[in-house]
């Protein structure tokens, strides 16, 4: 074996190790997000965190409960606005793989997928709290649903692209019209792919607080109003980070185990979802 | 599709010329179902174009009277001053591209690492799996709580490194922001390397292997280059991302509107002076922060649509080479 | 023998806990071909791919026994080193899609780190190309990349590739089954020819072809050794009784 062999097997080994490494290493920031979040998270967390309002400062005590319930709020609200709408464009995406409407249709699904959350916080700022004269829980719930909406289209579009054509036509030569046919054979099989989209939209708005800053705005108080702000957890999160009191920054980081919970939770459940429910062909 | 197509399914639309005379009644019940049916598919999707449309048309009529007032001059501005009503968005649009390629750069080794080790090394066992969902969870983690945990335990950090080099302490800045956001986009881009790197044909890689040539060797020479395309994709919509966020970046820039010297300096990126400023604001204010808006809406939009082009381009040709 | 080229002694092969391989003997001489013929799975490729220990790349595989490379034991080499002494060319035809025609000529170069002057290159690659007879086809389109060629022809170039590192022995892994019948005539010949200046071991389960291009045969049935000998007399006077049955398709 000559230098030039030892060198190419040392280089290999060198790079096998440099990626192992920092393939690792990359993992250090997620333990450690983990490990801080149910540290300070744990430490504040109790019934009173759990059902109480905020206190003002110098107060002792207090909790979050407001901003759990408008979180509860918010996701209804947006899931009502999105996910019939989301499931019903992406049955007509399923429907047409081919069609000029729908790749300008698939084209607006991107874009609206990568706009930034900031912005669609402008146009429902634009839409609803401008001519409203107010923050609103409802503006919260238009952005939201603007977000979701392309997870939900793209993975209706995706489910029901998988269904195989044995199962159209077996309804079909039983004289089962076409429509019918995709309302009561192919949606209701494909329910778990639907299911996990919109499961995993939810999870990805209940984390969102760039869109609410100036919509939803949030409230220090409990509010069933739709047309005022409302409170939400990725907000206090946010609002009590920033403020200078350790008290709340404490609160910050219960807010947060609560919140990593509920979105990892979403997640999980989606992947359950995806699993258990799925009907094999 | 036609009615003749949408009655009985895609099979029988050439019977329909016979079988007109009898089944007229049931027919035209059945076809009117399933007009109204098609009508509101086909409502739904246009509906989908119509709020894309209105979102770009708000936020260009928005900030008309900033475009009016700036035009142009808008992008290379230096001063944002809310009290003299002049707005240039320059130290944004840099603060905007210095965070997004540093962290991009910063992310680079880390999530190619991971994409190899994924998709070359590991491939199946406890471990890799386990790294695998850890990148799950990292990527579902909201930006707030990123914020939050950089807020607390890196800014000590670069605080320290800054006063051990003798530079003003911020802690925040350009440099603390870019290493959170390096970290928020190693999960998505790391993901999309390793589907990209299982996508390289085995027969390509066991040509190499039988040439001679060392594990390193095949990975540079064949795989990498094989996967280049589909690694700049990722690269770029990591990017798209990138530039978006949010939250993270605005609690950990120091929120200046001045433009940044050194990476140790406070700064704001498009993203967070809208995050910062919108709630309170105002006419012209308002209207010069949907410009930025604006702006941020179509440089994402951009980047995003080449990346999730080439995607679909080596998506398409890995498909043909299993054939 | 003239002078043993590849001598294979009481090898057997595993994959976990299967054997693939029982106790195969085995010699082949310098500038003949060897066919290595027999149903599917029952273990040619395996021993082929033990050769240049390729057999290893999968997880679980073993082996036992002793390979000899003229004078190397091929098991205590570095296996880099072994695979620049031993060309392969395989079933589906793989040039590399993202480098030119002439690039994936010297891969074997490249890929290994060594560097030669331009000169000498050019001529390792028209020495190639013109040993695996493609050089008039190419010559002026060296540097497009090789996706425009026949599937006859991209098989051509990946035995340029081969030739290219001066192998000690040339593996061909069922060459032609992949291509269509005009093709695989021209890739027949060009084993016929090539044997003036290389060894090969021709994996087929085409029997007729292992008729048409070999100097000596080896049945391998459920990997042991059947019958091992010059082409001419196993296809003839077959000595053992499986052997007769596989010749005449009672089975494969």
């Amino acid at each position: 074996m000559n230098d030039h062999t030892t060198i190419r097997l040392l280089k290999d080994k060198v790079f096998r190790g440099t990626v192992m490494f920092l393939a690792c290493f990359s993992m250090l920031p997620l333990l450690l997000i983990l490990y801080y979040i149910t540290r300070n998270g744990i430490a504040v967390i109790n019934w009173e965190f759990l059902t109480q309002l905020p206190r003002p400062i110098g107060e002792v005590g207090g909790g979050v409960f407001n901003a759990v319930v408008g979180t509860v709020i918010l996701i209804i609200l947006s899931s009502i606005l999105s996910v019939p709408i989301g499931i019903t464009a992406g049955i007509y995406l399923s429907e047409r793989s081919e069609g000029k409407i729908a790749n300008i249709v698939r084209l607006c699904v991107v874009v609206l997928q990568g706009t930034p959350s900031i912005v669609i916080g402008i146009v429902a700022y634009i839409w609803i709290v401008a001519p409203f004269h107010s923050f609103s829980a409802l503006s919260g719930g238009v952005a939201l649903s603007i977000m979701m909406l392309p997870v939900i289209i793209k993975s209706t579009e995706e489910t029901l692209k998988l269904m195989p054509y044995h199962l159209k036509e077996a309804s079909l030569a039983l004289g089962v019209p076409y429509y019918k046919t995709i309302l009561k054979v192919i949606l209701p099989t494909g329910i778990s792919g639907i299911l996990t989209g919109i499961l995993l939209s939810v999870a990805r708005i209940t984390g969102e607080t760039a869109p609410l800053l100036f919509t939803a705005f949030g409230n220090q108080f409990m509010n069933w109003n739709l047309f005022k702000p409302i409170d939400s957890l990725p907000y206090r999160i946010f609002y009590y980070a920033m403020s200078p009191y350790p008290e709340w920054h404490a609160f910050a980081w219960g807010a947060s185990f609560i919140l990593v919970v509920v979105v990892l939770g979403f997640n999980l459940i989606a992947r359950g979802v995806a699993v258990k429910w799925k009907v094999q062909f | 599709m036609d009615d003749a197509c949408s009655v009985n399914g895609i099979a029988i639309q050439h019977l329909n010329g016979k079988t007109k005379a009898k089944d007229v009644p049931v027919k035209s019940i059945i076809d009117k179902s399933e007009r109204r049916f098609n009508g509101i598919l086909f409502v739904a999707a246009l509906f989908v174009v119509v709020l894309m449309l209105a979102i770009l048309l708000t936020l260009i009529v928005a900030s008309i009277p900033a475009i009016k007032t700036f035009g142009l001059t808008f992008f290379w501005g230096t001063t944002w001053d809310a009290a003299a009503e002049k707005f240039g968005a320059l130290p944004f649009l840099l603060g905007t591209l210095i965070t997004s390629f540093m962290a991009i750069l910063i992310c680079i080794p880390f999530s190619l690492s991971i994409s190899i080790f994924l998709g070359e090394y590991f491939k199946e066992g406890a471990f890799p799996a386990f790294l695998r969902s850890s990148i799950e969870v990292l990527a579902g983690i909201p930006s707030v709580i990123y914020g939050l945990w950089g807020l607390f335990l890196l800014m000590p950090i670069v605080r320290a490194i800054e006063t051990q080099l003798g530079v003003t302490p911020h802690g925040v800045g350009i440099l603390t922001s870019s290493l959170i956001l390096a970290i928020m986009i190693i999960p998505f881009s790391a993901s999309m390397g390793r589907d990209v790197v299982t996508l390289v044909p085995a027969d390509l890689k066991e040509a190499a292997y039988s040439l001679g040539a060392t594990r390193f060797e095949v990975i540079k020479n064949v795989i990498i280059p094989y996967a280049r395309s589909g690694i700049i994709a990722g690269i770029l919509l990591s990017l798209g991302r990138a530039i978006g966020e949010t939250m993270a970046v605005t609690m950990l820039i120091g929120n200046s509107n001045f433009i940044p010297k050194s990476i140790f300096d406070p700064s704001n990126t498009m993203a967070s002076v809208i995050a910062n400023e919108f709630a309170e604001a105002t006419g012209i204010t308002a209207a010069s922060l949907i410009y930025v808006g604006l702006v941020l809406f179509l440089v994402t939009t951009i980047v995003n649509i080449i990346g999730t082009y080439v995607i679909k381009k080596v998506a398409l040709e890995a498909s043909k080479e299993v054939t | 023998m003239e002078s043993t080229v590849l001598s294979v002694t009481d090898f057997s092969a595993y994959f976990g806990e299967n054997q693939i391989l029982k106790n195969i003997n085995l010699d082949t001489g310098s500038n003949v071909v060897t066919a290595l013929m027999g149903p599917s799975g029952c273990g040619k490729t395996t021993l082929i791919r033990c050769v240049n220990r390729m057999h290893e790349l999968i997880p679980g595989a073993t082996v036992k026994g002793k390979m000899y490379l003229k004078q190397d034991d091929v098991y205590a080499m570095e296996p880099i080193v072994l695979r620049r002494k031993i060309g392969m060319v395989f079933q589906k035809p793989n040039p590399f899609p993202m480098m030119s025609i002439y690039d994936n000529v010297i891969a074997g170069y490249k890929l290994n780190g060594i560097r030669l002057k331009r000169d000498e290159l050019d001529t390792i690659v028209e020495r190639s190309l013109r040993g695996a007879a493609l050089w008039d086809e190419v010559r002026d389109s060296l540097h497009r990349k090789g996706t425009f060629l026949s599937g006859g022809q991209q098989q051509r170039l990946c035995i340029a590739r081969a030739l290219a590192m001066n192998p000690e022995i040339l593996l061909l892994d069922e060459p032609t089954s992949a291509l269509d019948p005009k093709s695989t005539s021209a890739i027949e010949e060009l084993i016929v020819e090539l044997k003036k200046s290389v060894t090969m071991l021709l994996v087929t389960h085409n029997i007729a072809q292992a008729a048409r291009v070999s100097d000596y045969t080896a049945f391998i049935y459920l990997g042991e050794l059947v019958e091992f000998g010059t082409t001419e007399k196993m296809f003839t006077v077959p000595k053992d009784k499986r052997t007769e049955e596989y010749l005449t398709g009672k089975f494969g």
